[in-house]
């Protein structure tokens, strides 16, 4: 396949409703892997979604999903799926016969049709409940079926917004190992969602929104890197944090080093995280200093999206 | 799915894509004849639909063997109550109820983004949705006319078979139930059309009820816009055009059945026609409803 045709693309994308804006010149090349959205709320990530699923059409530019654009639906919807945010159901259905209509509707026969709709239902863990009316399920069972009839099919590229609403811990962690497996398989799985710690541990890649602008995009410790405002925090686990620390304050680079709440650590902010390495390397090769662990500390989706976002500050 | 599986299926569509089209238009009317028929929604259709019949019921219980009536005269108020009733109010109405609610229906519940995120072409969905809602109707009035005739005739026995199968009867009731269907066909296509352009049809509903009734009094060649032109000419027994019946029955310039069938069918295309291309812009808004 070529790049064009394993990507899904933004060129030059705007969306307007009336007056309102809804996402503005959007420039985006997203790989497989797992894509997450994040941004306040009426930042544009549902937009954004929409378009990507042409739900909407851009009032400016032109998306396309592996090369092809919703115009072709029997095509473009053979290999997307998307779990939107609304949560509402055709009147009457069990969680079985929704699957199974959505399914039938992509022309699969009958025996087919009840076979993969098994199949996606056993994946969301929803058997027991699967010939039981929609109407009847909790919030966290309307997300779940939701979810199965986004992957039923086999999509290629899988859309979901906020996937993890309503869902109990048991459900979020089974749901959120599901969509790294679906990542590492090859597939887009394009997440958004509020959950940034949860997000953050299966990203491949982040886009960050804000007023219906993207802020920052690509892997987040390529966006951590780019904030230049925040120094970059780096914890370092060590028996004698006191000498350590000693030893740190006299670099220019180093902002501030604090001494960890635990007494077994230093906590260091640095404006040049590569410097910073090059001198603890040297401490422990050249003074023999004993180290336990040494993590950056604020280079997560959470993090960035406070500097980038949240506080108002920082450009990329 | 991998890129082998793909390019298969690329090939099978590209193969034979009216297989698949096919197949998509059995599962939307599936999905939607099962919603029309049952939707509670439908009730006051039905009772629309069946009022007449419990007129003819209570006119026959109440007129055993012919007693007091004749076969002209309850032929002649057959005619009436049809062109009247079924052509102005009930036909009308229900279609107006049933096509609209098939894509307003899906708005107002927030389920239509799973018709828009299937792999079906939504040319093809408003055929499907078209032909759930035609047959639907058509089930429901025809049933009605059948019931009505029925009851209208078999009160008077012996004469009324005769009537019916040695007379014109049996010839009548076919024009009636084919006019009955070509009226679902016109309305329900206009209805479904409105109901993609405005967001409350109500109103534009009463323009058009205004429109099909007043329309003999418009030029020639804009009355030909109406789907009541047609179908009055279809009907095969005609109404004295005196007082205000003149409205509802007078044809200015009449044009024979094998015009009217075809005028009608092609006016109807044209709506949906215009349907299709207005559902490819359609965005889903729900907050926007």
């Amino acid at each position: 396949m070529t790049t064009a045709s394993n990507t899904i693309v933004f060129e030059n994308v705007s969306k307007f409703y009336g007056e309102v804006l809804g996402v503005n010149r959007v420039n985006l090349t997203l790989p497989p892997g797992v894509t997450s959205l994040v941004g306040p709320n009426g930042s544009g990530k549902t937009t954004l979604m929409n378009l990507v699923t042409g739900l909407v059409r851009p009032t400016q530019g032109r998306v396309s999903v592996l090369g092809l654009t919703p115009d072709e639906p029997e095509e473009f919807f053979r290999y997307v799926g998307y779990c939107t945010q609304f949560d509402s159901f055709p009147k009457g259905v069990t969680g079985f016969e929704f699957i199974n209509q959505s399914l039938r509707l992509r022309g699969l026969s009958k025996s087919e049709a009840a076979r993969l709709t098994s199949e996606a239902i056993e994946r969301v863990n929803m058997a027991d409940a699967a010939h039981r009316r929609v109407a009847g399920y909790s919030k966290g069972m309307r997300q779940r079926i939701r979810l199965a009839q986004s992957i039923a099919h086999h999509p290629t590229v899988l859309v979901l917004d906020e996937p993890l609403n309503g869902l109990d811990p048991m459900a979020r962690s089974e749901t959120i190992a599901l969509f790294e497996a679906l990542g590492k398989q090859g597939m887009h799985v394009v997440i958004s969602s509020h959950v940034l710690h949860e997000v953050d541990k299966i990203s491949d890649q982040v886009v960050l929104m804000s007023y219906g602008y993207v802020v920052a995009e690509g892997q987040i410790h390529g966006v951590r890197t780019e904030v230049k405002e925040h120094p970059m925090q780096i914890l370092v686990r060590c028996p004698n944090p006191n000498l350590l620390a000693s030893r740190l304050f006299a670099q220019d680079h180093v902002v501030e080093a604090k001494l960890n709440s635990d007494g077994k650590g230093v906590l260091v902010r640095t404006k040049d995280a590569e410097q910073f390495y090059q001198l603890l390397n040297r401490i422990v090769v050249e003074e023999d200093f004993p180290l336990d662990t040494v993590a950056p500390n604020d280079d997560d989706v959470n993090s960035v999206y406070q500097y980038l976002i949240g506080s108002g500050g920082g450009t990329v | 799915m991998s890129s082998a599986a793909v390019a298969r299926a690329r090939k099978s569509f590209v193969e034979a894509p009216w297989q698949l089209w096919a197949s998509q238009l059995g599962a939307i009317l599936r999905i939607e004849i099962k919603k029309s028929l049952w939707m509670r929604r439908s009730i006051w259709i039905y009772l629309l639909a069946f009022a007449p019949t419990v007129m003819f019921g209570i006119h026959a219980l109440t007129s055993p063997m012919g007693r007091n009536c004749s076969i002209a005269e309850d032929t002649r108020i057959f005619a009436y109550v049809f062109q009247i009733f079924y052509l102005r109010v009930g036909i009308f109405f229900g279609c107006m109820g049933l096509f609209t609610w098939l894509f307003r229906g899906e708005v107002v519940e927030k389920s239509l983004h799973y018709y828009f995120l299937s792999p079906v072409r939504r040319q093809l969905l408003v055929a499907g949705k078209f032909l759930a809602g035609l047959i639907t109707a058509s089930l429901v009035f025809s049933a009605s006319v059948l019931l009505c005739f029925i009851f209208a005739y078999g009160h008077f026995g012996a004469p009324g078979r005769a009537y019916v199968f040695n007379g014109p009867g049996l010839g009548d009731l076919m024009s009636y139930l084919l006019v009955t269907i070509l009226a679902c066909l016109g309305f329900g296509s206009l209805f479904l059309a409105l109901s993609l352009v405005f967001k409350n049809p109500i109103l534009p509903g009463i323009v058009v009820l205004l429109w099909e009734t007043f329309h003999a009094v418009a030029p020639s060649m804009l009355q030909k816009l109406s789907i009541s032109f047609y179908l009055k000419q279809l009907c095969p027994v005609t109404i004295p055009p005196e007082g205000i019946m003149a409205l509802f029955t007078v044809i200015a310039e009449p044009v024979s059945p094998g015009l009217a069938i075809p005028g009608l069918l092609i006016l109807s295309a044209a709506i949906l026609a215009f349907a299709g291309m207005r559902i490819r812009r359609t965005e889903i808004s729900y907050l926007a409803d």
